[in-house]
């Protein structure tokens, strides 16, 4: 996340409401280590990244939606044969586990 | 007690900007999802995890996670039990525990081509990097403004000064290719606990420098074993930025213990 303080912040001194999701775990193979963090703001912009670019689309909606106050925040799950969570995956094979929450801390 | 008692961000980026160890602690599963501590050294433990013991425990493991620059997922009791019996038929709370540490830090001694060149490759990777020379007209920020530092100094003094605070995630790279400095240059990285000790120079120089070391009374295979001498992985590099890539492959080959063959020659799961 060090290197997403200062996008944060220029985001936060313009009012705008800001998701974080962060990598908490990955099993097999995964892109990025546990700390990788992507940043989403209320117009849906996006600093950062959690994997080599496979889910990011559908970390954004999900941000998004957790900013709205449509869902709470949460563990979220993307893996190669994970069809339940969202119809994207990780062309590594592996799984990763991300922690999506609202910046209000 | 209010789970977001004071606004732990600013806090947050203030300290991982200093180069403060701190840990940020979220509670990821449970009751009070995303909840959040920040914990640091010598220094009371900000916000809560919603109940008291649960937050002393998360918070004293925390801190053991920040020291060894840890970050992953532990799992708790309600009220912080740790032991396998007492988690048995209980709710757990899943705890992300995320650690910021303090750069890893690299110093190159020689204010060369190839030290612009590595100093610049080292800072994508994220090292603070200090550039050391003796002569004072090589060793300017107009030559390194890439590093953080440049330093005019011979390398002894920079040793006893400092050379305590490098640890295995550290690297000290010798490009100076002069024996008045790099003699004293691996003399005082052998005396430390760092990661990395490379040292430039054809193999020649390799087998000199080896000389005038044993002059100085050193010789222990343990210790010479420590030194990447020529430096670098055998990628035939040229420049000094493909040396300088050939370098840090070495220093990520080193920490993971790597042969560094090419993926495709390989077998078994890229990351590991």
């Amino acid at each position: 996340m060090r290197e997403l303080l200062n996008d944060i912040e220029r985001w936060q001194q313009a009012g705008k409401q800001i998701a974080i999701a962060r990598v908490v775990d990955i099993e097999g193979s995964g892109p990025r280590d546990p700390g990788a963090a992507m940043a989403v703001n209320e117009d849906g912009e996006v600093v950062g990244s959690v994997s080599g670019g496979c889910v990011e689309g559908a970390v954004v909606a999900e941000a998004l939606e957790i900013l709205r106050g449509d869902k709470q925040p949460r563990l979220v799950k993307f893996g190669y044969s994970d069809d339940e969570a969202f119809a994207v995956g990780l062309t590594c094979g592996g799984i990763i586990h991300l922690f999506i929450s609202p910046l209000n801390w | 007690m209010s789970l977001k008692p004071m606004s732990l961000y600013p806090i947050f980026a203030e300290r991982v900007r200093s180069n403060i160890p701190v840990a940020l602690v979220t509670v990821i599963d449970g009751p009070n999802i995303g909840a959040m501590m920040l914990v640091s050294p010598s220094t009371e433990a900000l916000g809560t995890l919603g109940d008291n013991e649960l937050s002393r425990i998360v918070a004293r493991d925390a801190l053991g996670e920040v020291e060894a620059a840890r970050t992953g997922v532990r799992h708790y009791g309600p009220q912080g039990q740790t032991t396998p019996e007492d988690l048995v038929d209980t709710p757990t709370v899943r705890v992300f525990i995320e650690a910021f540490s303090p750069p890893p830090i690299m110093w190159i001694f020689g204010a060369v081509d190839f030290t612009a060149a590595l100093a610049k490759v080292a800072k994508v990777l994220g090292y603070y990097v200090v550039v050391c020379d003796a002569r004072e007209v090589f060793a300017t920020r107009r030559r390194f403004p890439m590093a953080d530092e440049v330093l005019v100094s011979w390398p002894s003094p920079l040793f006893s000064d400092r050379g305590h605070a490098l640890t295995s995630r550290d690297a000290v790279c010798i490009l100076t290719h002069d024996p008045k400095f790099d003699v004293p240059a691996v003399q005082g990285a052998l005396a430390t606990n760092v990661g990395y000790i490379g040292v430039m120079g054809s193999r020649k120089t390799h087998a000199k420098r080896l000389e005038r070391l044993a002059e100085v009374g050193i010789t222990s295979a343990d210790q010479l074993a420590r030194l990447m001498s020529p430096i670098g992985l055998d990628i035939g590099a040229r420049t000094p930025e493909e040396t300088a890539i050939s370098i840090v492959g070495e220093i990520i080959a080193r920490r993971t213990g790597r042969g560094a063959p090419s993926l495709r020659d390989s077998d078994g799961p890229i990351h590991k």
